[in-house]
């Protein structure tokens, strides 16, 4: 894999902050597919409601973003602090981009009449995706903050720690979406 | 790993997890008769989409220890309940 680090990017409490997380998110993921096992007909029918197109487009922005602060995290290490802000100022921009989708399909929802006790899908597609949307917003704080650090010329001893840190958090929340996308867009 | 190879392997990652998602879009938007198969494709192309951002956006495939060794059990260990759980609900 990527091969040029042994030791653990950030601190292990992250770690299991993360894990944690996602655990959550994985007993809402079977929650979501025992709703599909009680009713598949009115599971599909509501998802055949979705936007394939919107939600694959909404993957490769979060892949793209996540991208990014790949390479700025290896940009800060090389003392690039101008690229890397560069960078984390390209993936901001992205994960509002998808923040923008997202709520953009909430309207369109709501403007077709389909609100969120609409049936047990769409409870589940909104509270899923809703934690997932709050996640985002947490993590673009968190990159604004460290590119607003980076932007600073100050450095600390704790920089590569705290960039580290953000950057797997951002990473968690694409990852969080690469499983929900297929599992309220696709899985029938 | 020389320094070129390591700085154009994510980006690599990145273009597989891209045809992945577009695959997986395509799969899951056709054919109702395979419904079934084709949902657990997208599942398990999922997984692998997570364990390369575990383990290479997210570094752990560098690590040899603890952390990495429970990304790839919960990884699997996820991957296999969600699929079992599917198979046993709409069969």
């Amino acid at each position: 894999m990527s091969g040029t680090r042994r030791q653990l990017p950030a601190e292990t409490g992250l770690w299991v902050f993360i894990f944690g997380e996602l655990t959550v998110f994985a007993i809402l993921f079977a929650a979501h597919l025992h709703g599909l096992a009680s009713d598949p007909a009115l599971f599909r029918d509501s998802q055949a409601r979705l936007s394939i197109a919107l939600g694959t487009i909404n993957t490769i922005i979060l892949l793209t973003s996540s991208l990014l602060v790949v390479l700025a995290v290896r940009s800060a290490r090389d003392g690039a602090a101008v690229r890397a802000r560069r960078l984390l100022s390209g993936a901001i921009v992205l994960g509002v981009a998808f923040a923008v989708i997202k709520v953009a399909e909430y309207i369109d929802k709501a403007s077709a009449g389909i609100a969120f006790e609409e049936n047990d899908f769409f409870i589940s597609y909104y509270t899923l995706t809703a934690l997932h949307l709050m996640h985002v917003t947490i993590g673009l704080c968190v990159l604004a903050a460290l590119r607003f650090r980076l932007g600073t010329g100050r450095s600390g001893p704790n920089d590569r720690t705290y960039l580290e840190a953000g950057g797997s958090f951002w990473h968690m929340v694409d990852l969080l979406w690469l499983v929900l996308f297929p599992l309220l867009y696709l899985v029938r | 790993m020389p320094e070129s190879l390591s700085l154009h392997r994510p980006v690599l990652v990145w273009g597989l997890l891209v045809v992945a998602t577009l695959l997986s879009a395509l799969l899951g938007g056709h054919g109702e008769g395979a419904a079934r198969g084709a949902s657990v494709a997208v599942l398990v192309v999922a997984f692998v989409k997570v364990r390369f951002v575990l383990l290479d956006f997210m570094e752990l495939g560098g690590h040899r220890g603890p952390v990495r060794i429970f990304a790839e059990v919960w990884t699997a260990g996820v991957c296999a309940a969600l699929v079992t759980w599917y198979l046993v609900g709409v069969a």
